[in-house]
């Protein structure tokens, strides 16, 4: 029964293989998509590449009708699943300084490894902000976690708030990726004199 | 349009987006059903954080809720997502390197220069780190590790972030177009 965890009691040293074999695969998948450059991954916000959305909403949706498939054959449990608390107001806020972050230093923490292995400077000083950044969270306002914790709502998915099952969800999100793949090639067409010289 | 982009050459194209996203899709399964948690980055930074501040400060560790969190014992290093992080690091280069895409240098758009650049590339990690330390999650861990199983709080997160990043997209063209 997945996931693994639950019926295996891994080794610290197994735990750490697999966060590094699992990392080769990521880090791999985020090179051969080009997410190495910062002017492809900025390129989502002047419309005139749109990997970052392809590929993210391709991989969420991937993974949800896995995730659900598996569940139906009862080969996974999902309530097994770690689901991190939902916070409106700090997901928001958050997710406003992280895109504001995002596109002014050109990667995110994931990015910046497979930008640092293409040979991006940028990326490395990119990764030296992101630690100065935890660093001063941890040291200046670690009271924000606390404020966290105390005022989450708690485990939040969307087939718990509406009722309707995760197998419905799926099919709505591999619809919208459809849609959306029709979609964002008209918007590239359209904005594609913003496009670099390749 | 033509640019000074140092980093443009013969190099193979990048794979399919459709065709990279089932495999990340995969990858991001693959994490689930092997741990039961998705993938993560920002927390192998924090972790590197809380370890370089024990080098020089015990003391400041004990005195920061977010640093215990890390601390794992006195040997903060030993961090799932740090070695994930470390694993992509590898990854990403013998994909490079396989690829011919591996090229020293500072991405940018025409109209900044190197040192400008950088100094943006510091303070855009130093604030997405905040954004994400309040978030609990970042691309990683939020945008596709929760929405993947519908999250309320990840669909929330992914929204803000394409709402920020197209919101100021024109304030900061000078350094990508």
């Amino acid at each position: 029964m997945l996931p693994l965890s639950s019926t295996i009691e891994f080794s610290q040293a197994a735990e750490l293989g697999i966060a590094i074999l699992l990392g080769l695969g990521f880090g791999a998948v985020l090179e051969r998509a080009g997410f190495g450059s910062a002017r492809k991954l900025t390129a989502v916000f002047y419309l005139y590449d749109m990997a970052v959305v392809k590929v993210m909403f391709t991989a969420v949706v991937t993974a949800m009708v896995g995730l659900y498939g598996l569940s139906v054959l009862g080969l996974m449990d999902l309530s097994e699943l770690y689901v991190e608390r939902t916070h409106l107001l700090a997901q928001g806020l958050g997710g406003l300084l992280f895109g504001a972050g995002f596109l002014i230093g050109g990667y995110c923490p994931g990015t910046s490894m497979a930008a640092i292995a293409s040979g991006r400077k940028d990326g490395l000083v990119f990764a030296f902000g992101m630690l100065s950044g935890v660093w001063a969270y941890a040291e200046f306002t670690p009271q924000l976690d606390a404020w966290y914790s105390s005022t989450a709502l708690g485990e939040l998915t969307m087939p718990a708030i509406t009722g309707v099952g995760m197998g419905w969800w799926a099919l709505l999100f591999v619809a919208a990726l459809l849609l959306a793949a029709w979609g964002l090639r008209w918007v590239e067409q359209r904005h594609g004199s913003l496009h670099p010289a390749r | 349009m033509h640019t000074s982009n140092p980093l443009a050459g013969a190099s193979r194209a990048y794979l399919n987006p459709y065709a990279a996203g089932v495999l990340l899709g995969l990858v991001l399964l693959a994490t689930y059903a092997l741990t039961g948690r998705g993938l993560g980055a920002t927390a192998g930074f924090a972790a590197v954080a809380t370890w370089l501040t024990g080098l020089v400060s015990p003391a400041a560790v004990q005195a920061s809720a977010v640093h215990l969190k890390y601390w794992n014992d006195g040997v903060p290093w030993l961090n799932w997502t740090l070695f994930l992080l470390f694993g992509a690091l590898v990854g990403a280069a013998l994909s490079a390197w396989q690829a011919g895409r591996f090229r020293l240098g500072i991405e940018r758009g025409p109209r900044i220069s190197d040192s400008q650049r950088l100094a943006l590339a510091f303070l855009g990690g130093f604030i997405a780190a905040w954004g994400a330390k309040l978030a609990k999650g970042c691309t990683s861990g939020q945008a596709l590790t929760g929405s993947s199983i519908l999250n309320a709080g990840s669909l929330v997160f992914l929204i803000a972030v394409f709402v920020a990043g197209f919101g100021l997209a024109h304030f900061v063209r000078k350094e990508w177009l």
